[in-house]
């Protein structure tokens, strides 16, 4: 139920008996995941280089920050929501929205207000919408459940997808929002790559902490019970739809802190960003590292940023097919895992 | 109330006043009114269909009434929410096991015994005090050993056992209990038989759903008769199955 890292034990008991381990290779899936999943980061990083070592690192914290507040939803509170990128794109709309200071005038679409605030302020403000929107959206989902709650979660997808589009005096729609401001204390602005890195990765740390904080509390406990039965925990005495409704808007506000930072990392962002497919990748990557478990949820987007990023280099492989081809890999690797392990690299629990 | 004058020193602790419960245009539950003695143990049986699975139900507000009004210890409800049975100390069991399947045989007995409101429930951890209790009635139900497997890695028996035992977790007076004795094997059922008389000699009111006549000549105290949704006879054991109507209605011709 807690985020599980490899035992001290299982570590070395590799030392120990190599050989037995390799052998019972199906029992040590876990084992087997995490180290080849995190030798490959560091492989990765001796290959490549420290710079681009820490962009990857700043795409992991994003990727890792939206997979972990997923996962809460997902995996411990059993609602499959394939609208988690909607709420990643409100936070990354409202820092956009509230930095920029782009002088929009002598740009097609016309004005639209620029405030110029300081990322630190208007962060907040993106971590409140999307959790106003949450409320709003989530006591709508709150009489669904299962399959009807996979298509009304993609309904939302859709919705917000459409309206950054389309709401072109907020948004600027097609065209983007430029001139993200950087993360500034005081003289001090974020502005290279591995404070930006390190500032996603405190953020990150945050989200695990909450997360962890949660999953490990009676809270967490009574929302696998939501999970697995909702009406017997409602029998037992627990307002369910209060839950459920809690944990949505804890989530969409992770989605939304990883969004703001998103948006300042990039200092561009349009539309494009937060197409379902994004939602669909996470979802993946929440299965992928297991349901219920952070550390499956880390594990998980390390692995998809690692193939996502190590496939650009792969020999052979034509430039203009590495974008494509890794929507292919990741699916075939999805199906394989839902045939051999439905339960992830690290899970314990099947939807 | 006219309840309260008919029953001046609170003899029954839960009675209901004409329940009635539509499937479409079928009455499952029609014009019901029955009282069911403080303490001891009371059998509800009937024939397949009789009512008895959706009396559990609406009692215990898995299912909204469609009419007619439950007291339970001198209050009277037009309405019961799910969520608010453990207030009226009342729980129950299903007739299919319905457990927290995916989480461990511990965790099953633990939800019960956390606080209800979020952020109570959010800034506590399981204490000391609620792993004690836990593993009481772990032991008392003969789960302890099992308490790290998933509730749903247990046989038939085990889940049916660990039902029993969350119900005994959440501590109330009133034990509502769908179908206990079926499908065990004599062992388990043994088992059942002491735990429940152990509750009732704690002096809560057991309320069990049973087809088996030989446990409930053995298990019951009070017995309610019921067919076709309808109430047919109440009162002691030997004496209503002994009634030529019983006999007729219930273990047919």
């Amino acid at each position: 139920m807690l985020s599980r890292p490899p035992s001290i034990q299982s570590i070395l008991s590799l030392f120990r008996s190599p050989r037995q381990v390799l052998l019972s290779g199906r029992g040590n899936v876990e084992l087997w995941a995490n180290l080849i999943i995190i030798a490959g980061a560091v492989l990765f990083m001796f290959l490549k280089g420290a710079s681009f070592a820490v962009t990857v690192g700043t795409v992991f914290a994003i990727w890792a920050m939206l997979s972990v507040s997923l996962n809460l939803v997902v995996g411990f509170s059993g609602l499959l929501s394939i609208g988690h990128i909607g709420f990643f794109g409100l936070g990354a709309y409202t820092v956009a929205i509230l930095t920029s200071t782009t002088s929009y005038e002598n740009l097609r679409t016309g004005a639209i207000p620029t405030f110029g605030w300081p990322f630190f302020a208007a962060l907040p403000v993106a971590i409140i919408v999307a959790g106003l929107v949450a409320v709003v959206v989530g006591i709508a989902f709150n009489r669904f459940r299962d399959d009807i709650y996979v298509l009304v979660s993609f309904g939302f997808a859709i919705i917000s997808f459409n309206v950054f589009l389309n709401l072109r005096g907020v948004t600027r729609g097609a065209f983007g929002i430029h001139d993200v401001a950087r993360p500034q204390i005081g003289a001090w602005v974020f502005d290279s790559e591995l404070e930006l890195m390190a500032l996603s990765l405190a953020f990150l740390a945050i989200v695990v902490g909450i997360s962890w904080f949660i999953v490990s509390s009676s809270f967490g406990r009574v929302l696998t019970a939501i999970r697995e039965d909702e009406q017997v925990a409602e029998v037992f005495g627990y307002r369910v739809a209060r839950f459920k409704l809690a944990i949505w808007v804890i989530s969409a506000m992770m989605a939304g802190l990883a969004g703001g930072m998103f948006a300042s990392w990039t200092t561009f962002i349009d539309p494009n960003s937060f197409i379902l497919l994004e939602s669909v990748l996470l979802v993946s990557i929440v299965i992928l590292g297991g349901l219920a478990t952070i550390w499956g949820s880390l594990l998980g987007a390390l692995a998809f940023v690692l193939l996502e990023e190590g496939m650009r280099f792969l020999p052979g492989l034509p430039q203009e097919y590495v974008g494509q081809a890794r929507q292919v890999v990741l699916g075939v690797l999805l199906v394989l895992l839902m045939m051999f392990r439905p339960q992830g690299l690290v899970g314990r629990f099947r939807l | 109330m006219n309840d309260r004058q008919q029953n001046p020193a609170g003899e029954y602790i839960l009675e209901t006043v004409d329940v009635s419960k539509y499937f479409g245009a079928v009455a499952a539950v029609d014009g019901l009114s029955i009282s069911i003695p403080r303490r001891g143990v009371t059998s509800i049986v009937g024939p397949n269909g009789s009512g008895k699975s959706t009396l559990i139900n609406l009692l215990s507000g898995t299912l909204p009434l469609d009419g007619g009004m439950v007291v339970i210890d001198g209050q009277g409800l037009r309405t019961i929410h799910a969520h608010e049975t453990p207030d009226h100390s009342i729980t129950r069991t299903f007739q299919e096991v319905r457990l927290f399947n995916q989480i461990t045989v511990l965790d099953n007995i633990l939800v019960v015994l956390t606080r209800r409101g979020f952020w109570s429930a959010l800034f506590e951890r399981t204490s000391g005090q609620q792993r004690k209790t836990a593993q009481e009635i772990l032991e008392k139900v003969g789960m302890w050993e099992k308490r790290t497997s998933l509730a749903m890695d247990l046989s038939y028996g085990q889940r049916k056992l660990l039902e029993i035992g969350r119900a005994m977790a959440l501590n109330v007076n009133i034990y509502l209990l769908d179908e206990p004795f079926a499908g065990l094997f004599p062992q388990m059922l043994e088992r059942v038989k002491e735990i429940l008389k152990g509750m009732r000699d704690e002096g809560r009111t057991i309320i069990f759903v049973s087809h088996n006549m030989d446990i409930v000549r053995e298990m019951a105290d009070h017995l309610i008769v019921l067919d076709g949704g309808k109430f047919l006879l109440a009162g002691e054991v030997e004496e209503v199955l002994n009634q030529p109507e019983v006999i007729s209605a219930y273990l047919g011709t």
